[in-house]
């Protein structure tokens, strides 16, 4: 099979799991117990004024046809109006999107270099007391609550050395990059030591490869042989752990822009989960999960791109 | 803050690593004692409030300081760790269990009941954990029990890939073709012959789940979805703290490091185990 039937076929493999989350979506709303249209006229609402806005949004019409409706309305870009602030969710959504990206963007442009570096010097000192300390720092970084590391770093670096802002997303890009620099090292402390884990074992691995033993029997120097060949061979399985953690950046975002009070996307979504606002919570779930398809498709075709050897 | 796919099932050396797995048995044992006898352990009454007591530091009366109604904090994270010890083991063991049963299914049958059940798979991870479980736990409202049931529907899926690549392999192994050659059921040999051969990473990735799901809960608690008040959790603990953390930073940094402490027991238990059972 040739590289571009494999994509092709890679995008037909998409067909279901679109379909599927757009069900779940609209199930999520479905089967949850509350009422969004009594929600959204408030208590003093009269019954019959209810039952009209319900026929008016279609609630009152078989499931089926219903989510017929639902997914005419998604091909035409409408996510539904806020119940809370009255307008389209999906500019809502659109209007503080810039803000996460630029975090996620953030913690990968702190994370990646970090997690370089560590990850060769845990492998080339292998057992010896700097590949121990990385080691420590790596599980203590995944046990640590994220929310009590930011919490703990504002205090530190806001409150007392007054370096950085507490709370915020500033005007400016340079004010932005001065606001998120808090939040992103928080969650660049959580996500390094699984990327770190998992470059130094696929370091290992490949330092011990037969075409390592044969380039040292030619008398290539260690450095060379590292550089040229260890480090181009691991990256590929490390480049596929990015998407995967890219996906949960996105979702692990969520708590860190609630301690720092960021207005991204994870803090509409906590308020809208907090006000009951169905839309919303209904939208931003969807398109979190058209995000997390999008990253890991576009690491899938990338890896492939790269190395013919792998298998979509 | 989210539970890891499967792929994070640690990879190392074969070693014993007596060190490492006694060091987290210890730990988990510890929290576990302290969890079960919280009452008799914790020198106040976890909800006592006491406003002639309020942002006390931590000293002789309080050896951990107090919060802003005057309330133990020492005690409170004693009785927190009944919630946060609960929520690791509950918002493991039913998404082990589903994810088990699909995961063998899946893989011993093959054919068309593979492919719908991997299509389920492919669906629910398309959702980033953490949101798929605030979406549900807010859509059937604040409290752990929706938090067990939000953590059923979408934790299932690692353990089932993992399983059902380990079934595919077994699945030819001559002790189950002869099995099959004996006549044996289905059932039968996937619970008394595959099962007990795949159950290994299984264990270790159950064991770091558990660091993900603590977290995750802890997380919960903290947005205000989680446990509610007055019910001591140590994630809704830092949140209480968090408007005082200027003046009173005790309240934070003690459950935070009861709650790193455990995820820590958890997470060499995990390692540990993996070098000695599945290393290459």
């Amino acid at each position: 099979m040739s590289r571009a039937q494999a994509i092709l076929m890679r995008l037909l493999h998409l067909i279901p799991v679109l379909i599927g989350i757009t069900v779940v979506s609209f199930l999520l709303v479905k089967l949850s117990p509350g009422d969004p249209v009594r929600l959204m006229m408030g208590d003093r609402a009269t019954e019959e004024a209810i039952a009209v806005v319900r026929a008016q949004l279609g609630f009152d019409l078989p499931l089926w046809q219903q989510f017929a409706l639902y997914v005419g309305n998604l091909l035409q870009g409408d996510l539904g109006d806020s119940i809370r602030y009255r307008i389209p969710v999906a500019g809502l959504i659109l209007g503080v999107m810039p803000r996460t990206l630029f975090l996620a963007g953030y913690v990968l442009c702190l994370a990646v270099p970090l997690t370089i570096i560590l990850a060769v010097l845990a492998a080339r000192h292998a057992g010896r007391w700097i590949d121990q300390a990385i080691r420590v720092f790596s599980v203590v970084g995944m046990t640590v609550p994220v929310f009590w590391l930011g919490v703990m770093l504002a205090r530190f670096f806001g409150l007392e050395l007054k370096w950085f802002p507490v709370a915020g997303y500033g005007e400016t890009f340079l004010e932005h990059l001065h606001h998120l620099f808090l939040p992103a090292l928080s969650t660049a402390i959580w996500l390094v030591p699984l990327l770190v884990r998992n470059l130094r074992a696929s370091l290992l691995e490949q330092m011990g490869a037969d075409y390592v033993t044969a380039s040292r029997s030619k008398g290539l120097p260690e450095g060379y042989i590292f550089r040229r060949h260890v480090l181009v061979n691991s990256a590929l399985p490390t480049l596929h752990l990015l998407g995967v953690m890219v996906a949960f950046l996105i979702g692990g975002s969520v708590i860190v822009e609630i301690v720092y009070a960021v207005p991204g996307l994870g803090s509409l979504m906590i308020g809208a989960v907090l006000g009951r606002d169905y839309n919303v919570i209904q939208g931003l779930t969807l398109f979190y999960a058209l995000a997390t398809v999008l990253v890991t498709l576009t690491v899938d075709i990338l890896s492939t791109l790269l190395d013919p050897r792998v298998k979509l | 803050m989210t539970a890891l796919p499967a792929e994070f099932v640690p990879v190392s050396r074969k070693g014993r690593r007596t060190l490492e797995i006694g060091l987290g048995c210890g730990i988990l044992a510890a929290w576990l004692v302290i969890a079960l006898a919280a009452d008799w352990l914790a020198p106040a009454d976890p909800d006592a409030i006491d406003l002639m007591a309020v942002l006390q530091p931590p000293g002789m009366d309080h050896w951990l300081g107090t919060d802003q109604l005057g309330r133990d904090i020492l005690t409170r994270i004693m009785h927190g760790a009944r919630v946060d010890i609960a929520m690791s083991v509950f918002g493991v063991l039913p998404a082990m269990l589903i994810g088990v049963i699909v995961g063998l299914v899946s893989g011993y049958f093959g054919g068309w009941v593979d492919s719908l059940l991997m299509r389920l798979v492919d669906i629910t991870v398309a959702f980033p954990f953490f949101v798929l479980v605030i979406a549900i736990v807010g859509m059937l409202g604040p409290g752990l029990a929706n938090f067990f049931l939000a953590l059923a529907l979408v934790g299932w899926v690692s353990y089932a890939r993992l399983i059902r690549s380990e079934v595919l392999v077994l699945r030819d192994a001559e002790f189950v073709l002869a099995a099959r050659g004996l006549g044996y059921q289905p059932a039968y040999i996937l619970l008394r012959h595959v099962l007990p051969n795949a159950m290994a990473p299984i264990a270790v990735y159950a064991m770091s789940d558990a660091v993900m799901v603590m977290l995750a809960g802890a997380s919960l608690g903290f947005i205000g979805l989680g446990v509610q008040p007055p019910t001591a959790e140590w994630g809704a603990m830092i949140a209480d703290g968090q408007p005082f953390i200027a003046m009173a930073w005790w309240i934070c940094l003690f459950p935070g490091l009861a709650a790193a402490s455990l995820g820590l027991g958890f997470l060499l238990l995990s390692d540990g185990l993996a070098a000695r059972w599945i290393s290459k």
